[in-house]
């Protein structure tokens, strides 16, 4: 995939939405030693900003430049197209966890766990639950971040239309809506009770975020990122967020943390997006645009190809990341769970993840070069818009 | 979050692990941790000679079968402290409700209050309330308007947490509920028994197999043994804190 002249191809974006795929498979997998890396563990946001900010540039800067150059309804056809895509995925991954719960109730019975077999009820009724999980209203745990995605996009078409506009007024707007469903509680319902995990109303603002960056703040800010100012408040409060989380695993030091301090820190909440885990993404973004060039050789390197073959191929990884946690979540309930069969599991899924990924981009590499470099409108995976 | 905890946990037990050996239940006992004095209890040990405690939770809080009510934590735990406290008159009173919510069995706690007087409320919560998806914030200000309730009612409460369930684990989202009950502990200065904690630890260094498919008793009446051995590890140890914090604060 030679680098079109006319497009600003940005590999940081691609890589670190393939770091954040692996990231998030990782953490997909109950009680795996191997997530202890994975960023949650040292700060309070985790891998879904870093998805959900990413997704918003790429889709502002792939469908941004549909808008401009074939109008609003073209572009806004294509959105929806990919919402529909997007959709089928999580269908078709829904489909998939059934059948796994499926088969594990058929042998699950313990008496230390009478009550949490409860959970199970959802397969008495499985009409119910289908129609549900069609509504989007039924999701599993871990089966959150698509439904948020399919929403975003289905709104997209016209915050698009106003960023590229008045891009300030719609970034405006999205904070307006972000402090609304603080205020009000706004929410969407889930089934059988209880609201979305991932909040639209308040996600929403990363991935307007995103894509206004996409669009073009992000060149506005550059002056004040790469200022000495912006770097030693990100450190700064990198640290103290670290600080705080280590109080979580070594409860005794929690006393170092004033009381009024924790009553207005505590709960930090990720279904609303808490302001503090917003700006801890900000933070390490900073740290990322300033010591991570964009023309970084290391972009380029074969060590690091890996990661951004997945971050380029990012919907198909992330339905295969969520079905091979769920597999290796059965291999460890089902046959070990011995530390080794952690590591083994975390190790072959990337693997798995990285070999489709190069599939998939040799595939569309194939395609493309035989129809022409033109003939398919560029999809919101190919961050920074290869063609 | 909690991956963090495991894995150096985890380095940190297998390094102890040789020195301790042979005790089950030690593989996660630096997993229990006395946050708060417990004046109640305290009082009552020392004054009167006497403690009863009530444990109050759901079907997890008790083992199935004639032999259930022996062999699960309530019982263990008073096993546990009479030994631990001598010529102390132990009584650990279990009020197992199935299926109730923590706003449900918040209602009966006067009740219990007035027939029982505890002077320490071990309360089992946030499992029925993550399987009937009450909502973690709702779920949180039930339980901070009740420890107040509890306190104001002449008790200790000492807050036990939902049991690690491996098998249940990609369906059952009960993270928020934990960080919830660990909130309200840490904001209304009570204590927390983390039993997902430990009960994960145990999962993960293999001490115990929660994945067996079996109806047997072997394992669960061990893993009940053990919690009410821990719990009984932590109450004294807070009643022993409570006499030394006692003196610098009168």
């Amino acid at each position: 995939m030679p680098p079109t002249a006319s497009t600003e191809r940005d590999l940081r974006l691609d890589l670190f939405r393939g770091l954040a795929l692996w990231l998030i498979f990782l953490d997909h997998i109950p009680a795996n030693i191997v997530n202890w890396i994975t960023i949650r563990n040292y700060g309070f946001s985790d891998a879904a900003e870093i998805f959900v900010f990413i997704s918003g540039y790429t889709a502002a800067f792939v469908y941004g430049r549909a808008m401009r150059e074939r109008g609003a309804i073209v572009a806004g056809a294509r959105i929806l197209k990919r919402a529909w895509q997007v959709y089928v995925a999580h269908v078709f991954i829904f489909v998939i966890f059934m059948a796994e719960i499926a088969y594990l109730t058929r042998s699950i019975d313990n008496p230390l766990y009478n009550e949490e077999m409860g959970a199970l009820d959802f397969m008495k009724e499985p009409g119910d639950t289908l129609i549900q999980a069609l509504l989007l209203k039924f999701k599993p745990v871990f089966m959150d971040v698509l439904p948020l995605y399919i929403v975003l996009l289905l709104a997209f078409p016209p915050v698009l239309w106003l960023l590229l506009r008045v891009p300030t007024l719609a970034l405006g707007g999205s904070v307006a809506l972000y402090a609304l469903s603080w205020e009000f509680g706004w929410n969407l319902p889930s089934y059988p009770t209880g609201h979305w995990y991932f909040n639209p109303f308040a996600w929403q603002l990363i991935f307007v975020f995103g894509a206004w960056c996409g669009i073009g703040g992000a060149t506005w800010m550059r002056p004040f990122l790469r200022s000495r100012v912006a770097v030693g408040l990100a450190v700064g409060y990198l640290v103290l967020a670290f600080l705080v989380v280590m109080t979580w695993y070594f409860p005794r030091y929690a006393v170092y943390i004033p009381k009024p301090v924790q009553d207005w820190m505590y709960p930090i909440d990720k279904t609303n997006m808490d302001v503090l885990r917003f700006v801890h993404f900000l933070a390490l973004a900073v740290l990322t645009v300033r010591f991570i060039p964009v023309d970084w050789a290391g972009l380029r390197s074969p060590l690091l190809r890996p990661m951004i073959l997945c971050g380029q191929n990012s919907l198909e990884i992330f339905c295969l990341g969520i079905f091979l946690s769920f597999l290796g979540h059965f291999v460890t309930s089902e046959f070990s769970r011995s530390v080794g069969i952690q590591i083994l599991i975390s190790a072959l899924g990337i693997l798995t993840m990285i070999a489709v990924a190069w599939l998939i981009s040799w595939y569309k590499d194939v395609e493309g070069r035989g129809a022409g470099p033109r003939s398919k409108p560029p999809d919101a995976d190919l961050a920074g818009g290869a063609a | 979050m909690k991956a963090l905890a495991g894995a150096l946990v985890g380095v940190f037990a297998c390094a102890t692990a040789a020195s301790g050996a042979g005790d089950a239940c030690g593989t996660a006992s630096h997993l229990v941790q006395v946050d708060a004095a417990m004046p109640r209890a305290a009082e009552a040990v020392d004054k009167t000679k006497s403690l009863t405690i009530v444990v109050a939770g759901t079907t997890s809080s008790s083992l199935p079968g004639p032999e259930g009510a022996k062999l699960a934590y309530p019982a263990r735990l008073e096993a546990a402290l009479k030994e631990k406290l001598p010529g102390v008159a132990v009584k650990v009173v279990p009020y197992v409700t199935p299926r109730t919510t923590a706003s449900a069995m918040a209602q009966t706690f006067p009740k219990i209050l007035k027939s029982d007087k505890p002077a320490l409320m071990v309360w089992q919560t946030g499992t029925y309330d993550a399987l009937q998806g009450i909502g973690p914030e709702a779920f949180q200000t039930i339980l901070e308007q009740t420890v107040d309730v509890l306190k104001a009612g002449g008790t200790d409460v000492l807050f036990v947490n939902m049991q690690f369930s491996p098998r249940t684990d990609s369906v059952l989202a009960s993270q928020a509920y934990a960080d919830a009950i660990r909130w309200v502990a840490l904001e209304h200065g009570v204590n927390l028994f983390d039993r997902q904690g430990i009960m994960r630890q145990w999962a993960e260094l293999g001490t115990f197999d929660l994945t067996a498919v079996t109806k047997s008793l072997d394992t669960a009446a061990q893993v009940h043994n053990c919690i009410g051995r821990m719990l009984a590890d932590l109450i004294v140890d807070a009643i022993k804190t409570n006499g030394t914090e006692s003196k610098e604060i009168k």
